[in-house]
């Protein structure tokens, strides 16, 4: 394809084709783009029109507000709305995260988009499905309950001649009639649905011609490198762009705080930033990674009870052995392979930039606000995503771009490089969680006090039976926090808070079987009577092969189970654990997973495998160190993430529940890594890990506390 | 040093009239405007930017032109033969061996690589010799198993 033939508005209403930039005549669509005007800001716009666009040729246009992340919404998205629509799933082409083509959307994170954007797609696909009907049952003058649809045709079975196909009945335009509460299929009616087919990704990222926000080339582009201050905290006090501006094509820009170099290119632009001569002022915070746990104690906000039940007192008078912890998390990196990018083009008036983003329409108002133009003269489109994972929620290199594009008057890139993209990321906050509980002298749980700082309180709250029980929490990853809480900015990570309270919660009730002389397995099942949470237990444990026993047992395996929006998952692990070295080798993994309905099977275990494999990092080595203000992660020969020779044997069950509505799988089963892995290297060799990482230096000095 | 270096670019011959000691990488990009080679470190940390330079995988973001000269340099769009993908591809679709597709690049000639010195690796062989090429989606295991099902595909073919 010709870059260029793909760029401009022209182009793309023009171009009929497949993948991620169609196709079809775009009328205005502001009334499905200004959130304002919506109902909630979950909710979006109720006409079908703003989802889908049946071509002339019977292509199907799927318009959502969703990028595609790796997380496959490309084709599970299209699968739900090919399954309403009864039309050919490789009809489907699929428009994603574009605000000039697509309804608004709060932006692609908190596994929402096949739980929460899922249904309302459903039921757009089914109104048009039964709209279309309509249209056909006058079209062929057959009464609609004798017509069945079969990839976009419909047709009377009992007289073979009257059949018309969707494309024929709306002649590429909008459908302007509407029906009232359209009921969706039932599962047991699903063809695509509960599938895997091949991802619509596929062929496109295998022959390297997926674009990413970097690989927009357009004419004339300028490639720009901003000044970054050393630390945060620092301000400018003074520049000399002399050197930089006496290299050959160089521009050098200063507005305001933005002080960046540009040429056409990136290389050489890379090398005018290195003789810029800046001066910052430096505040010297004294938090580091090492005191940053007690600076969180005393500079968290007076703590919010989140759920509570029972008496504490009561609980304190039951117990007949009380037990008190305290689990540690630093602060985790995202490190997409792709590093935050923009390309920004600005053409008679309007301003159009790629982005690299989870949030193109918020993005959106940003510019809009950061360049002082309407919305409406904004367009961000989100090309593939290299991996986001919470991080590219923020997208400051958006507005980056798009000033200096103004300034110049050319089309700027932006592309952070490694050590900006540490520096910049929105990290997972480093926490405290302090658990007291109480156990009675029959061995049950009656008392448990739960509160954790910095993470946030989603899923503090436990699920075991325990009568008398209070959760607290204390600032979080969403904002809102005293200034200087966290030393630089935080914000989702995979499974935002879950990470965090689920390694304490599962390390401590994996003491507390310790402590009962019980099988850590057979202690969880005897305080919970949650029926999703059993069932993934059991058929985790038999797939694994689970053996009761006291920990520790020297065999190495381990337990955890939790919940992530609405998800049910538990995970065994079996490792290895080198004392000496303080080495730990995951050997095996086994998880179960209830997510309701299953959209795509082979995706959600892809997205199993994904976490597992991503979440030995945060549980082994991820860990990022700062003094003064100072990022000291630059690159990953110090931040060290999960690589092939990490890699357990994976195996992932999906539990077939159909009678609960689809719900997330990208995130649920990282939550219990911390905890699984600590709990197994306890049953290795009795040392208990209370804080993550599970460094080689935390494990041997956990084995001489043992 | 500026200069012009003739290479063979995915089998057809390449003339660049560059600074000797700039990096592949930049040329591929944003020169020749092949984007499938990714930037993801600048400094061989990641594997995303890998390309096949003679028989060897190599890190374009730190192998300067003068190095290229003369030599033949395969990169992703190169892969692909008459419009059949290599048994590589394939078997990365048949396994889905990916996710958001940024390090798929490097990790398929990574592979390619890796196959020209072992045709029949063990998963051992596999996992060292991939060990330097990262993926943050966690797509490993079935990258494991695309290389592997590569393998026995590309040992039919050579017969």
């Amino acid at each position: 394809m010709n870059p260029d033939s793909d760029l401009s508005r022209r182009g793309f209403l023009g171009l009929g084709g497949s993948g991620l930039f169609v196709l079809f005549r775009v009328e205005p669509l502001e009334a499905f783009q200004e959130p304002a005007r919506l109902p909630s800001r979950q909710a979006g716009p109720a006409d079908f029109n703003a989802y889908l666009r049946i071509g002339a040729d019977g292509r199907v246009g799927c318009m959502v507000g969703k990028v595609e992340l790796g997380q496959g919404s490309m084709t599970s998205l299209a699968q739900l709305l090919a399954e309403e629509l009864d039309v050919a799933l490789d009809s489907v082409d699929m428009v994603m995260g574009d605000t000039d083509l697509c309804p608004w959307d709060m932006g692609t994170f908190g596994s929402l988009s096949t739980r929460v954007f899922g249904p309302r797609l459903r039921a757009a696909g089914a109104e048009a499905r039964a709209v279309l009907l309509e249209m056909a049952a006058e079209r062929l003058e057959v009464p609609a309950a004798r017509l069945q649809v079969k990839d976009g045709v419909v047709s009377d079975p009992s007289s073979p001649a009257k059949r018309v196909t969707y494309a024929q009945l709306v002649e590429g335009k909008r459908i302007e009639r509407h029906l009232a509460k359209v009921p969706v299929k039932p599962v047991s009616a699903f063809t695509v649905v509960g599938k895997s087919p091949r991802r619509k990704d596929a062929l496109e990222k295998v022959t390297g011609t997926a674009k990413y926000a970097a690989d927009m080339a357009i004419p004339g582009t300028l490639h720009a490198r901003i000044l970054r201050p050393p630390a945060h905290g620092a301000t400018l006090k003074d520049v000399d762009t002399s050197g930089a501006g006496k290299v050959a094509g160089v521009r050098v820009v200063k507005d305001g705080d933005l002080v960046a170099v540009l040429h056409e290119r990136p290389d050489v632009a890379d090398q005018a930033l290195g003789l810029l001569k800046a001066q910052f002022d430096r505040p010297q915070p004294a938090v580091d990674d090492k005191t940053i746990f007690d600076h969180l104690l005393k500079a968290a906000p007076h703590a919010q009870v989140v759920g509570e039940s029972g008496s504490l007192a009561e609980g304190e008078k039951l117990s007949a052995s009380i037990v008190e912890e305290t689990y540690l998390n630093s602060y985790v990196a995202h490190a997409p392979m792709e590093t935050h990018s923009a390309v920004a083009s600005f053409e008679g008036g309007k301003v159009t930039v790629w982005v690299s983003t989870q949030t193109p329409f918020p993005v959106k108002q940003q510019l809009a606000q950061a360049l002082g133009m309407t919305p409406q003269n904004v367009r961000v489109i989100t090309p593939y995503v290299g991996g986001g994972f919470g991080g590219k929620s923020a997208s400051q290199q958006a507005i980056e771009a798009a000033r200096l594009a103004k300034i110049t008057g050319r089309p700027v890139q932006v592309v952070m490089d490694r050590a900006e993209e540490f520096f910049y990321d929105s990290f997972r906050p480093a926490a405290v969680v302090k658990i007291r509980s109480g156990t009675a002298a029959d061995g049950k749980l009656v008392l448990w006090d739960f509160q954790v700082w910095g993470a946030g309180d989603r899923e503090a709250r436990p699920f075991y039976d325990i009568p008398h029980q209070r959760t607290r929490s204390a600032g979080g990853w969403m904002g809102g926090n005293p200034p200087g809480m966290h030393p630089f900015a935080v914000g989702p990570w995979r499974a935002p808070s879950v990470n965090t309270n689920t390694f304490a919660r599962e390390s401590h009730i994996d003491i507390l079987a310790n402590k009962a002389g019980r099988d850590p397995l057979e202690f969880r099942l005897s305080h919970l009577s949650d029926k999703r949470m059993r069932r993934v237990l059991e058929a985790a444990a038999k797939q694994f092969g689970w053996k009761p026993a006291r920990t520790p047992s020297g065999r190495g395996v381990g337990v955890a189970c939790g919940i992530y929006s609405g998800t049910y998952v538990a995970t065994m692990a079996e490792v290895a654990v080198d004392k000496g070295a303080g080495a730990v080798q995951v050997k095996r993994v086994v998880c179960a997973q209830d997510q309701g309905v299953t959209v795509n099977p082979d995706g959600s275990r892809q997205q199993m495998e994904g976490s597992i494999t991503m979440g030995l990092g945060y549980a082994l080595t991820e860990e990022v160190h700062f003094k003064g203000g100072e990022v000291l992660e630059r690159n990953f020969d110090t931040y060290r993430i999960p690589r092939f020779s990490w890699l357990p044997k994976i195996e992932t069950i999906l539990i077939d529940n159909p009678e609960v509505p689809a719900s997330g799988c990208g995130e649920p089963p990282i939550i219990n890594m911390g905890a699984v892995i600590a709990n197994a290297i306890y049953d290795a060799v009795g040392a208990r890990l209370l804080q993550l990482p599970m460094t080689p230096e935390r494990i041997k000095e956990a084995l001489k506390r043992a | 040093m500026q200069r012009t270096i003739s290479f063979t670019l995915n089998g057809k011959p390449a003339r660049v009239t560059v600074d000797d000691e700039r990096m592949l990488l930049w040329v591929l990009r944003y020169d020749l405007g092949l984007t499938g080679t990714k930037f993801g470190c600048g400094a061989a940390q990641c594997g995303a930017c890998t390309v096949i330079l003679g028989k060897e995988a190599v890190r374009s973001c730190v192998t300067p032109m003068k190095d290229v000269a003369g030599k033949q340099v395969l990169t992703i769009e190169g892969l692909r033969k008459d419009g059949r993908l290599h048994p590589i591809q394939e078997a990365f679709v048949k396994h889905h061996a990916f996710q958001c597709g940024y390090c798929t690049s490097g990790m398929i000639l990574n592979a390619y690589a890796l196959l020209l010195k072992k045709p029949r690796p063990k998963r051992a062989d596999i996992l060292r010799l991939m060990d330097d090429n990262l993926c943050r989606c966690g797509s490993h295991t079935r990258i494991v198993d695309a290389i592997q099902e590569a393998a026995g595909a590309m040992k039919v073919d050579a017969r």
